[in-house]
């Protein structure tokens, strides 16, 4: 240990910049993954509105409805049923569409048919879920027709697709140029102390004597570095929030997350010690 | 105490080092390795201290038999040690002390012991009252008297030197040369490589002169020659 703050107090401006090219690695790959939070959060968030929508028969006895909502929800796709009668779709539609609000104040009869709204769990919420759902409401006697939104539930589907590849790719492109950076920079520090190794090579060190504080060098470097990011992540993000309308609506890394970020720094700053003085040490 | 027996080494880049060099230093003996540059002196120090494998022949060193030697026993050879070289290799960032307990200190010698065996040593090599001064601040001569006491302090009984002199003054390698000496005097095997001829003439020591490789003149074996019937 002291072996290793020794090089710190020797070599201040090496030991920040590597601090920092390890902090400053893991907030891109903090950043991409804020970025991704954020939009997962707002996909999930239109997600929400994936629901099958049953149109009841007019004339249908509300007790066939009510036996049959408590079918549907059993389910296993299904969180939710509402039963929604053709008077409460009218006074929601008087409520809702403003525009229509004069046509629909001089009706003699309600145009709108009664409905049940079925509300899918957060797994089930995509375009196969829907439409497998969809098929055994279909079945019902007493319902007229079926609507899903198909269409921008199957884009909802593909654009929640492409992200996880486009996400995957980008993260895995960041992790590789932050764990080369960081490499590079241990590697400079462990020429910039051959000699040093030499010297203890000659007077019979062990190679677990060198290489100990090489390792406690990089693993103290790594959980510096993993706390910068974590801090540049939540000072862009408070940033952010405060110049943007978007502000409420963003969200930050859970403990969780910030503890993997400093995790993952000390073992890149690990396993860069490791290689790179294990590299070294059978060359010397 | 160190016995070469039909050595040859030849690099991975092909460059011959040694070719069918055998000698035996016993114990106590002071021996000079000279010769041109490339003439295998270094070849033979390199082997001695097990930075390097003999591609043939046997080399045995404090009872270690360096053709076998696993990675592991490399730092147990070298305890056994004392290396010294032309440009010291001191560690700049560390006081004269510091550098001399460092070689305790890898070993794992107890750490109450250390201080005192520095001093010993430091008054051993005369630098007794510099034991707080950076490297830096020392001449060409001291520094080297700081390395030689760094390769003793752990009491090797072989000590091996690659041209100690050579980056000093005359004065100065008088010094060195005389301290090398009182080693010597004290029992440990002392193998000095140089191309100061100056120095090595009239001293009486044995010396080994190699050339391309190969052994050309060993006064040892003279002597042994003469001293027959």
């Amino acid at each position: 240990m002291s072996e290793a703050l020794r090089t710190f107090r020797r070599t201040p401006l090496l030991s920040v910049l590597s601090i920092a090219s390890i902090g400053f690695s893991l907030f891109t790959i903090g950043l991409f993954g804020l970025v991704a939070l954020n939009f997962r959060e707002t996909l999930s968030g239109i997600a929400e509105r994936v629901e099958v929508v049953a149109f009841v028969l007019r004339g249908t006895p509300t007790e066939a409805v009510t036996a049959a909502s408590q079918d549907i929800q059993a389910f296993p796709e299904v969180l939710e049923v509402r039963y929604v009668s053709a008077e409460e779709a009218l006074s929601r539609a008087r409520a809702e569409l403003v525009e229509f609000q004069e046509a629909y104040r001089d009706l003699e009869s309600n145009p709108l048919p009664a409905s049940i709204e079925i509300r899918l769990k957060p797994e089930f919420r995509d375009g196969a879920s829907a439409q497998r759902v969809a098929e055994r409401v279909r079945v019902f006697s007493f319902v007229d027709d079926v609507r899903y939104g198909r269409d921008w539930v199957e884009r909802l589907d593909r654009l929640r697709d492409m992200a996880g590849v486009i996400g995957l790719v980008i993260g895995l492109a960041f992790a590789v140029v932050a764990i080369v950076i960081i490499g590079v920079t241990i590697r400079i520090t462990v020429l910039q102390r051959a000699g040093e190794i030499s010297i203890m090579r000659l007077v019979g060190a062990t190679n677990e004597y060198i290489r100990g504080p090489f390792l406690i060098e990089g693993v103290v470097k790594g959980i510096l570095g993993g706390l910068l990011a974590v801090l540049m992540c939540w000072a862009t993000f408070v940033l952010f929030r405060k110049s943007t309308d978007l502000g409420a609506s963003l969200v930050f890394f859970e403990p969780l997350h910030l503890a993997l970020i400093v995790v993952f720094g000390t073992a890149i700053g690990l396993m860069g010690s490791l290689l790179s003085v294990g590299r070294h040490l059978r060359h010397v | 105490m160190i016995r070469f027996s039909h050595v040859s080494k030849t690099y991975p880049n092909g460059v011959l080092g040694l070719r069918d060099v055998s000698f035996h230093i016993p114990k106590g003996q002071f021996v000079f390795l000279t010769g041109h540059s490339g003439a295998g002196k270094s070849s033979i120090l390199s082997l001695i201290i097990g930075e390097q494998k003999p591609t043939s022949g046997d080399v045995r060193v404090s009872g270690f038999p360096l053709g076998k030697l696993t990675p592991k026993q490399v730092p147990k050879l070298r305890r056994k040690l004392g290396i010294v070289f032309q440009d010291f290799r001191l560690l700049e960032y560390r006081t004269v002390e510091e550098n001399i307990g460092f070689a305790l200190e890898v070993t794992g010698a107890r750490r109450e012991s250390i201080p005192s065996r520095v001093i010993r040593v430091l008054t051993q090599v005369g630098l007794a009252s510099k034991a707080r001064v950076y490297p830096k601040e020392l001449s060409g001569g001291e520094q080297q008297r700081v390395a030689i006491a760094r390769a003793l302090v752990n009491d090797p009984p072989v000590l091996i030197a690659d041209e100690p002199t050579g980056n000093l003054d005359e004065r100065a390698t008088r010094g060195i040369f005389q301290l090398l000496q009182q080693i010597n005097g004290g029992g440990t095997v002392v193998v000095m490589a140089t191309h100061n001829l100056a120095l090595v003439r009239d001293t009486g020591y044995r010396v080994i002169e190699l050339k391309g490789g190969s052994i050309v003149y060993d006064s040892g074996l003279e002597a042994a020659a003469g001293a027959k019937p």
